[in-house]
């Protein structure tokens, strides 16, 4: 496992041990757990760990951040932490400042898109927007005719029509009809839509990853406990080349998702070789989030498609992530073009760049 | 969490980069001299001493090993880069690939000086051809029932028996086997084997080829009648064969071999659908990429941990398992995928050339090397499951 050996995740690491317990949270229907996490979070400055400190933020690396959505992928957790991060990162590259709350990002989905008309009001419909409901604020990317900016809008101006993922988490189609922003400003050069959309892909991959991870753990710890036909199932043939599968199905997650987000850390642009690490691990984590996934549950058998089982926090919310921020198909057919473009002899230079 | 499985991002250094270039252009020369066609891939047919003799001339066989006996002390990452290269080129590496990869480590941590001093440089030289001796008749997967006898005499052994599916045996100069020395014992079935240098060539052996689906011949039986081996080739510890196999695995699994055998298909592929392909066949090459590219990357951090003097048996397992189940389909999902391509592409007929046999080898690649049956109880034993 990535086990942590920096601050930002033992810090994380200890709050979701402590205040994000999935057996806890499953057992408790009412939500009551959701405050004292965050809040922790937040004191810990975790959410703004993009945000550099004169933004109001706490100025981790990206490569801190990437290892803390990593964690939180472990753990399933279930308040706006990516969300707010990668708001967060969104306004900093505009150097707006980022304020405190829950934020998310709009949009979401390479397939929409949010205009800036010439009064500097934004509008246009955004789906699948991960915690909206939530979000006191939204960092959004916006087309004008000038070219691309980033706002910071209050959540109470959009209209929020209201939805779940698969995993239960919210998941919503905001509508900004005229909203005037609290801030605006031009992005930077070179930035656009699929930057963020790469950004929160590589974010998804890490969590999914992350979820992988634990889907292992808790599957190989059941295997070696549960007894049937008078032995341990986890000594049965079949049983062991299951998990076999999902180690290299986890394995494969973690090893697309955190290339990936080593390649941002350390990119200048986000050129050819970047766009390439981020859509495969969004291609790759999300191909083994339904193979591991399955595999999971095919070990868990009955008991682990009930609701009071840890396991579909981890299974569900995995797939989930692979809607966000362009889905595994888009990506795949995105990067088939590009590398269609450069030509059949320019694939493997490509490849072999990383 | 009970599965410390780590693939961290290591990155190929600089000077890697530079080397790559240098293998390239060496490559290009070649194929424009004529030496191979990058385009068909049946290169084990192709036994190509002179080019094998030219590759050693650069100094990229036994890179990594000491000066003394020719190498030239460079990194597994260089090594790794060479590697790659030559597999997607297609060029003609039988001769040397096995005594580079494997022979050459077994040799320079078991043999005696005298045999390391004569042997080494030879295979830097890119001079001699080895092969593996593992499996027999009756034990293939399972390496401990093997029953081929070394039997003690005067200065040396007796050898009697039969190894099969020996790839290149009929070119080899060399082999390194596993010999039974002593029954196995009650406590441990792994016992009585013992790891020997085996001259081929010699009398006593009998090399008989053996043909493949493919139409090639490049794995054989050999058969050892009173085969005479002195005691300066056994190779450490007597009946302790058993002791000796791990280290080695990591290295044979977990190389861009594992997972670039068809590739020369996808290329081919993407050369045919042109620069605007459609959305299935953009989809299609877009998860292939994102696929070999995860893998690659897995491979490449499994190097680094080897550079860093870690034996990541599992992680190894690992890649050689998805690398080799994606490599047999490969061939399949680029068919499907170029179900549709124009009849006018350049090179459709090349293409179907390569998938034709593609096919055809795609059955080997998860028995070769250890099987994804046993790569999967590795796996699970590093789970904790066994």
């Amino acid at each position: 496992m990535a086990e942590s050996d920096n601050i930002v995740v033992e810090t994380a690491e200890k709050i979701f041990a402590d205040l994000a317990d999935p057996q806890t949270i499953n057992n408790d229907k009412k939500g009551a757990w959701q405050a004292p996490l965050w809040q922790a979070l937040s004191e810990a400055g975790l959410p703004l760990s993009w945000v550099p400190d004169e933004l109001g933020g706490s100025g981790a690396s990206l490569a801190d951040g990437f290892a803390l959505l990593n964690a939180a992928g472990r753990f399933a957790v279930a308040v706006p932490l990516a969300e707010t991060m990668l708001a967060g990162w969104l306004l900093a590259q505009a150097k707006i400042a980022s304020p405190e709350g829950e934020m998310t990002v709009l949009p979401a989905s390479p397939r929409d898109r949010i205009t800036l008309d010439a009064d500097g009001s934004l509008s246009g419909r955004a789906r699948g927007v991960p915690f909206a409901k939530a979000a006191k604020h939204f960092a959004v990317l916006a087309h004008g005719k000038d070219g691309v900016a980033i706002a910071l809008v209050v959540g109470a101006k959009a209209r929020i029509e209201s939805g779940l993922n698969v995993g239960y988490d919210h998941s919503d189609t905001v509508t900004l009809d005229k909203v005037q922003p609290v801030t605006l400003k031009p992005a930077p050069k070179g930035f656009d839509q699929t930057t963020l959309m790469l950004m929160g892909g590589v974010a998804r991959s890490l969590q999914i990853a992350g979820a992988l991870e634990s889907m292992l753990d808790i599957s190989v710890r059941y295997s070696n406990e549960r007894v049937a036909f008078e032995k341990k199932i986890s000594k049965f043939q079949a049983v062991q080349h299951n998990l076999a599968r999902l180690a290299g199905e986890s394995a494969a997650a973690l090893a697309a998702a955190t290339s990936a987000a080593d390649a941002i850390a350390n990119a200048k642009t986000f050129n050819d070789e970047v766009y390439l690490e981020a859509a495969s691990a969004k291609i790759r984590c999300a191909e083994a989030a339904e193979k591991g996934g399955a595999i999971a549950h095919q070990v868990h058998g009955a008991i682990g498609f009930t609701i009071e089982h840890i396991l579909h926090r981890y299974s569900l919310r995995a797939l989930a992530w692979r809607d966000d921020f362009g889905s595994e198909s888009h990506w795949a057919v995105e990067l088939g073009k590009l590398v269609a473009n450069r030509g059949a002899d320019e694939l493997w230079p490509l490849v072999a760049s990383r | 969490m009970t599965a410390a499985l780590r693939f961290d991002p290591i990155r190929l250094p600089e000077k890697c980069e530079q080397l790559r270039k240098e293998v390239r252009a060496f490559l290009a020369e070649e194929i424009a001299a004529g030496t191979f066609d990058p385009h068909k891939p049946n290169r084990e047919d192709t036994d190509a001493p002179e080019f094998s003799r030219r590759v050693g001339a650069k100094g990229w066989l036994g890179m990594t090993w000491p000066k003394k006996y020719g190498g030239q002390e460079r990194s597994f990452l260089e090594r790794y880069v060479v590697t790659e290269e030559m597999r997607v080129a297609n060029a003609p590496t039988r001769r040397f690939f096995v005594a580079d990869r494997q022979s050459g480590p077994v040799l320079l941590k078991y043999a005696p000086e005298h045999i390391k001093m004569e042997i080494l440089p030879r295979i830097c030289r890119g001079e001699v051809c080895f092969a593996i001796g593992m499996s027999e008749p009756n034990s293939g997967s399972d390496l401990f029932a093997a029953k081929t006898r070394a039997t003690k005499t005067d200065g040396g052994y007796l050898i009697n028996g039969t190894k099969i599916w020996t790839s290149s045996a009929h070119i080899a100069d060399y082999m390194i086997a596993i010999f039974r020395t002593s029954p196995p014992t009650k406590e441990n079935r792994r016992h009585g084997l013992t790891q020997f240098l085996v001259k081929m060539k010699q009398p006593g052996i009998k090399v008989n080829p053996i043909g493949q689906i493919t139409g090639q011949y490049e794995f054989n039986e050999v058969v050892f009648t009173d085969h005479f081996i002195p005691d300066d080739h056994v190779l450490g510890e007597v009946d302790g064969a058993w002791k000796q196999a791990t280290s080695e695995l990591a290295y044979e699994r977990s190389g861009p071999e594992r997972f670039l055998e068809t590739y020369y298909v996808l290329t081919e592929l993407v050369r045919a659908v042109g620069p605007n392909p459609d959305t299935r066949s953009a989809e299609g090459i877009g998860r292939l990429v994102a696929q070999l590219h995860t893998m690659r990357r897995m491979s490449v951090s499994v190097a680094g941990m080897l550079e860093a003097g870690k034996e990541p048996v599992v992680e190894a397992s690992i890649v050689k398992d998805i690398g080799t189940v994606w490599e047999q389909q490969l061939p399949h999902r680029v068919r499907d995928l170029a179900a549709f391509v124009e009849e006018t592409a350049s090179n459709r007929e090349t293409l179907e050339r390569q998938l034709d046999f593609a096919i055809k080898t795609a059955p080997k690649l998860t028995i070769q090397g250890g099987t994804t049956e046993v790569l999967r109880g590795i796996i699970a034993r590093g789970l904790g499951l066994r």
